[in-house]
């Protein structure tokens, strides 16, 4: 799906992506890794034919630069930073729809599982949306249209986890007939989501390795709280991923997105003092997780 | 009597076939437009477009209220006065507010990551350029366009004489000089990477064109005995120059007004020939610029 071959992207004198050589084949689930600076935005933008470059470039066997418009039918994006659009919504998914030679109604589906229905800010200026928001509608752009390859870049970082968990979904839904090239400069937060991890460091890959035992994208984990004392910030953030309190509010129950497990132990981590009882489990395959 | 239910067809409804969930083809023809109506959408969210209609729709409306509809000075009568005046404020004002509002407009949107999003879409660089294009001369020109219909309006309601030959050379004049500063704006947001140094070309560009105006800079170089077939190229070359002999010259045939050089020009091109040259000229020096901006913007980093 892509191939570069000795791919090159100088700014001035800074050379930012340094003859790097990368193969990624059909269905296959990227984590694009690495800090600041090391050159994923770079690529990215490479891909998505905004960049020139020196070197070869191929998505689907297609030039990004000479081949733009072929290139970019194939793929769904999603960037870091919503842009500050001051469009209002509908025009913004009609545009997209328009220009993607498809339709909004599967943009504004997407965006409505989740959890923004998107005729309840149809006429709203897309810069004046929350934060969570735009990544829902942007996510909604990206996965409401048919593509062959994803590119996202920290797709997921102002979802909730209820979000997030649908997002997982879509992805899961996508599996097989898109590959994902998802960026972050975390790899923890990725990791879950991935077949495989790229590590980029000052425009060379430092690391690629195949992720093992990579929890399927739709698993879904049965959690078990229990508090050893009543806490308001503690219930707030356990409410928060979508547990509800039993028992008087020391015991909470629910579901985690398997790919948010180490998120959400993250999460915990603050209030660990209070953890009497923690158990995620996997249900087996006949049991309903909820 | 009975109503007879009128159906549109989905094609002539822009939008209503996407949100039907019907796929559609997107010409590079459609994506030009599309990008032009998306631009004039986000222009009249603007807050400088307020600014900027106001500003026009103001100078017709203090013009009335000062009464220059009615003046005879110089034996102007009717709107002519008041046409003249707008032209000659126009001139001070329109170059520069396209100018600027263009290159933050552009250059900003490149900064704040509007464009690595919406080029990130589908849609071709020749219909993002020139829709851009196409859209922002819609939104500079249209409302210096209709401030002077408002006034011929208004006139024609309270029975004062319109000059309609006078509204359509300014008309048009005012079309050149638009398109001439458009693409002069879109050049040089292309080749400028941030808005600071855009906006500084902008600034500096209309200063040299303001200072090689025949009264100032060119005055002098004439007093300094520079050749004259010099001082008269730099009027020719400079678009400002060019808009405002053609807009004078029709009320003041000996170009007292105008300065030693717009007399040269008068006299070697006619009335005609140079009516013609001033609405060509700027038109193609925009498109050019314009041209070259495109010619940089294919050929070097997107965002």
């Amino acid at each position: 799906m892509i191939r570069a071959e000795q791919l090159t992207k100088s700014f001035g004198r800074a050379r930012v992506l340094d003859q790097l050589d990368l193969a990624v084949a059909s269905g296959e689930r990227i984590a694009l890794v690495g800090a600041n600076g090391a050159g994923k935005t770079t690529l990215i933008r490479c891909l998505l034919g905004e960049y020139t470059y020196q070197g070869k470039v191929s998505v689907a066997g297609c030039e990004p630069r000479a081949e733009r418009t072929d290139v970019l039918r194939r793929i769904g994006f999603v960037p870091q930073l919503p842009p500050p659009l001051r469009m209002p919504v509908g025009r913004l998914l009609d545009f997209a729809a328009t220009v993607c030679g498809g339709a909004t109604e599967p943009m504004e589906e997407v965006s409505r599982r989740l959890g923004l229905d998107p005729h309840a800010v149809w006429k709203q200026p897309f810069a004046k949306l929350s934060g969570g928001q735009k990544q829902k509608l942007l996510i909604a752009i990206a996965l409401g249209r048919t593509c062959e390859l994803l590119v996202m870049d920290e797709p997921a970082a102002n979802l909730d986890p209820q979000a997030r968990r649908v997002f997982f979904e879509l992805l899961a839904e996508r599996q097989g007939s898109a590959t994902m090239l998802i960026s972050s400069h975390r790899v923890d937060e990725v990791a879950q989501l991935v077949s495989r991890v790229i590590e980029l460091d000052q425009g060379k890959v430092v690391l690629d390795d195949r992720v093992d035992g990579a929890a399927a994208l739709d698993t879904v984990l049965r959690c078990r709280i229990e508090l050893s004392r009543a806490s308001d910030a503690a219930s707030a953030a356990l409410r928060n991923w979508g547990l509800v309190p039993v028992n008087g509010g020391l015991r909470f129950t629910g579901t985690i997105a398997g790919p948010d497990r180490l998120r959400f132990l993250g999460a915990l981590a603050r209030y660990s003092g209070l953890l009497r009882e923690l158990v995620l489990e996997e249900p087996r395959d006949e049991e309903d997780p909820s | 009597m009975t109503e007879v239910p009128v159906s549109i067809p989905d094609a002539l409804r822009p939008g209503l076939a996407a949100r039907a969930g019907a796929p559609r083809r997107s010409g590079a023809l459609r994506q030009l437009w599309l990008v032009a109506s998306l631009d004039v959408g986000e222009s009249l969210r603007a807050r400088w477009f307020a600014v900027y209609a106001a500003l026009f729709g103001g100078i017709v409306a203090m013009l009335f209220v000062f009464g220059l509809t009615e003046s005879r000075i110089l034996g102007f009568m009717g709107l002519s006065r008041l046409l003249v005046t707008y032209i000659q404020l126009c001139m001070a004002i329109l170059p520069i507010f396209v100018l600027v509002t263009t290159v933050r407009s552009v250059a900003g949107d490149r900064e704040a990551g509007v464009f690595e999003y919406l080029l990130s879409l589908p849609v071709g660089l020749g219909a993002w350029f020139w829709g851009r294009m196409f859209g922002r001369f819609l939104v500079v020109y249209l409302p210096v366009l209709f401030a002077m219909g408002a006034a011929a309006g208004w006139a024609t309601y309270s029975g004062i004489e319109v000059p309609w030959a006078l509204f359509g050379l300014y008309a048009a004049l005012l079309a050149a000089l638009s398109a001439c500063f458009l693409g002069l704006a879109m050049g040089i947001s292309a080749v400028a990477r941030t808005v600071d140094v855009a906006q500084g070309a902008a600034f500096a560009l209309w200063l040299v064109l303001i200072l090689f105006l025949d009264l100032i800079l060119l005055g002098v170089m004439i007093q300094e005995h520079v050749p004259a077939e010099t001082v008269v190229s730099l009027a020719l070359a400079n678009p400002l120059q060019v808009f405002r002999t053609a807009a004078l010259m029709l009320f003041d045939p000996d170009l007292v007004l105008l300065g030693p050089a717009a007399f040269v020009i008068f006299d070697a091109f006619g009335k005609t020939g140079f009516l013609i040259y001033s609405l060509a000229y700027p038109t193609l020096l925009g498109l050019a610029a314009a041209a070259l901006g495109y010619w940089r913007f294919r050929r070097g980093d997107l965002p």
